[in-house]
């Protein structure tokens, strides 16, 4: 008696569920952000869920150096999630021009960004928007308080500072001065170069004069940050040719080294495994009094697949995106990656609201090399991390290596040539 | 028997048999073969594919940042399979000669303990390896620090001048255990009587492997070394696991591999391009055809074999 009754409750409750899942509508995510997903599963979706019974969210990440192969494929046999986070600039522009993200131009959420930010996904003539944006990253140096402490230094302001500080820390030798490897090259050309570029090329002055062919990477402002860089080889550690970013990552919050060049991405992994006091400063300008620039580079944004059967709750999805509730749980729940939308956030991490401070004193822009540059064969963001790295090796001149990125640039862009 | 069969009766059987495994074959592997050759004749202009004939080869050989590119990863690759014929398969033959020294002990023991890297994944390879000669965490300077040779240590997969190399050895490590396998089998095949008549002769020991055992062990070399060629210039895992798709340091262990993977299907900010991919993978196999051929029809066939 009591066991059929048991059997009976259990098929009972598996009509229910049965039922119950029909009805709902789950929208798959696709993203290479696979370091979120507790984040996601624990905060975002249950926010989300809660107020919009019958939508159910199921997060998939890839990892990031494999995600733009694996999209494109799945996009092409058709079996790609729901929504799909964007890689800012190209990669994105050809999968909608490809039919495959669509136009969400109108969708209410669109409203509360500026259109330097809605810049890393609209087409080039900013007619027409095919993701939300979500997040920017800015990029900077953060250091060891108390190794600053102990070696007896302040935080740099000014390059001459800058390079006082690392001989200080050399010539102490308890420390590493600078934790960077380049055997995963990214990180020379994205932490190095066009993290202390734009305080010589002065931002978006530079920038939008490089893709006008006005100025060219051959410029005195283009080839400067490659000199300061060929310096920073002395400071990194030992056998730092075989260093992985990984490796950085451990050395420096091990405690083992005095400052990291980075970006803001960093922070919440950090937060949890460096028990020492980390600070940021922003790249050291040239002289003193000088307008700082920085990186605030937009890096993650969000849209749907064109293919997908659950338009209506996806766009319900991305409405919510860009609403002032998600930036607020996005921003706290990952310090460091800064919400784009003008809806105000208040951020709880020191860490995270000193590099958005930044803003308010310097001026931003974007990294160099993503917007329409890296379009063509030879692409020059990979040329530049292949560049940066010779250079801090010492293998390459900082003007052959600007002689070689400008021949390579020009032989398929037509402004340069 | 009542009558002779005039006609032989067509046998079914046989079809019926061969069947499964040529619809499988046909399906993944000769169809793929066929579908990426026709792939690397056509472009992409818009979002529409067009047949250009031959200009995707033109443009892979013709222009200079793609052909730099490929002699380069050729190079390379040459290079990876020169120090695999030079230092793995000599090692693999050496080991199966002492392995079948019937006064050895242990030698079932030594034979699984060489032959079992081959049974692991390329990314616990490459993943153990990096961490090995890491110069931050690994082992490797620490252990000729303790000898005092400290001085030899380099951050050698960092370095342009010796990461193809360093690669190839790890790769050699994973795999000595192959030619090690074949050769100890084509050595137990030899009859005793052979090596007693020899040892009648006086010839015993060390030239009793150069003299009798080693030229009836040829025809098996052969294969070995094709083996080799094969999985050489098709090899992509390793060095993919250990440097990434960018075969660092400066392309310096850059192989057909990674730079057939690189195009077809992008990196970061370089999106995929399927058409001159599939341009490589043609390349790659005409490379693998040719060498094959003269394998077989070059060598093979003046190869003398013994029938015991």
């Amino acid at each position: 008696m009591e066991k059929s009754k048991l059997i009976g409750a259990m098929l009972a409750s598996t009509l229910i569920a049965g039922t119950a899942t029909a009805q709902d509508v789950t929208l798959t995510i696709e993203s290479w952000r696979n370091d979120d997903l507790a984040i996601w599963q624990d905060k975002i979706i249950p926010a989300f869920e809660a107020e919009h019974p019958g939508i159910k969210l199921n997060f998939t990440p890839s990892a990031p150096a494999e995600y733009n192969a694996v999209l494109n494929s799945k996009l092409d046999a058709g079996s790609a999630g729901d929504i799909i986070t964007c890689r800012p600039f190209d990669a994105s522009l050809a999968l909608f021009e490809a039919g495959h993200l669509a136009d969400i131009s109108d969708i209410d959420g669109m409203a509360s960004f500026s259109a330097v930010s809605k810049s890393g996904w609209s087409t080039d003539d900013a007619s027409t928007q095919f993701c939300v944006p979500m997040a920017s990253v800015i990029h900077g140096f953060i250091y060891n308080k108390d190794a600053f402490a102990e070696v007896g230094v302040e935080e740099p302001t000014t390059e001459a500072e800058f390079f006082a500080v690392l001989d200080k820390i050399k010539e102490d030798g308890t420390y590493i001065p600078m934790a960077m490897g380049t055997n995963d090259q990214w990180e020379a050309a994205t932490m190095g170069y066009n993290n202390i570029g734009p305080n010589y090329w002065k931002g978006e002055e530079g920038r939008l004069a490089l893709l006008a062919g006005d100025q060219k990477l051959t410029d005195e402002a283009w080839v400067a940050p490659y000199r300061q860089l060929a310096k920073w080889g002395a400071y990194l550690g030992d056998g730092f040719e075989a260093q992985t970013y990984p490796d950085s990552q451990n050395i420096f919050t091990l405690g083992r080294a005095a400052v990291y060049p980075t970006g803001s991405w960093e922070i919440s992994g950090f937060n949890g495994l460096a028990d020492f006091e980390m600070g940021a400063f922003y790249p050291p300008v040239q002289n003193a009094g000088d307008t700082c620039y920085i990186s605030d580079h937009t890096d993650i944004g969000i849209g749907m697949n064109a293919a997908t059967p659950n338009a209506e709750a996806a766009t319900v999805f991305l409405n919510w995106v860009g609403s002032s509730e998600f930036a607020t749980i996005f921003a706290n729940a990952l310090p460091g990656f800064f919400p784009l939308s003008d809806a105000p956030v208040t951020l709880e991490d020191p860490l995270a609201q000193e590099f958005i401070s930044w803003r308010g004193e310097c001026e931003s822009t974007i990294r160099s090399t993503y917007q329409v540059l890296s379009r063509g064969t030879p692409n020059l963001e990979n040329d530049t991390w292949n560049a940066s790295v010779a250079v801090i090796k010492g293998e390459e001149s900082p003007e052959d290596a600007g002689k070689r990125l400008q021949a390579g640039l020009a032989s398929w862009y037509e402004p340069q040539q | 028997m009542s009558k002779d069969q005039a006609k032989p009766k067509f046998r079914w059987h046989i079809v019926v048999f061969l069947a499964p495994a040529v619809l499988v074959y046909t399906a993944v592997m000769i169809y793929p073969l066929f579908a990426t050759l026709r792939l690397s004749l056509f472009t992409e202009v818009g979002q529409e594919r067009v047949y250009v004939g031959l200009q995707n080869f033109r443009t892979l050989f013709g222009n200079a940042f793609w052909s730099e590119q490929f002699w380069n990863a050729l190079g390379n690759n040459l290079w990876f399979f020169v120090v695999h014929m030079l230092v793995q398969n000599p090692i693999g033959i050496a080991l199966a000669a002492i392995l079948s020294q019937p006064k050895l002990r242990f030698a079932s023991f030594y034979r699984s303990a060489i032959f079992i890297p081959t049974i692991l994944s390329f990314v616990i390879v490459g993943f153990a390896w990096k961490l090995i000669l890491s110069p931050i965490w690994g082992i490797a300077p620490g252990m000729l620090d303790a000898v005092g040779l400290k001085s030899l240590y380099a951050p050698w997969l960092g370095k342009e001048a010796y990461a193809l190399t360093t690669l190839s050895l790890v790769s050699v490590w994973q795999f000595v255990g192959i030619p090690m396998m074949l050769i100890y089998a084509a050595l137990l095949s030899i009859p005793d009587e052979i090596l007693e008549a020899a040892e009648v002769d006086g010839i015993t020991g060390l030239s009793a492997f150069w003299k009798i055992k080693l030229p009836l062990i040829l025809p098996s070399i052969g294969i070995i070394s094709i083996l080799t060629f094969v999985a050489n210039f098709n090899a992509f895992d390793l060095i993919y696991a250990a440097q990434g798709a960018l075969a660092g340091p400066d392309f310096s262990t850059d192989i057909l591999g990674t730079f057939m993977y690189r195009t077809f299907f992008g990196f970061q900010l370089q999106l995929g391009d399927p058409h001159m991919g599939s341009t490589i993978a043609s390349a790659m196999f005409a490379i693998i055809l040719i060498g094959v051929c003269i394998y077989l029809f070059g060598i093979q066939s003046r190869m003398r074999r013994y029938q015991f």
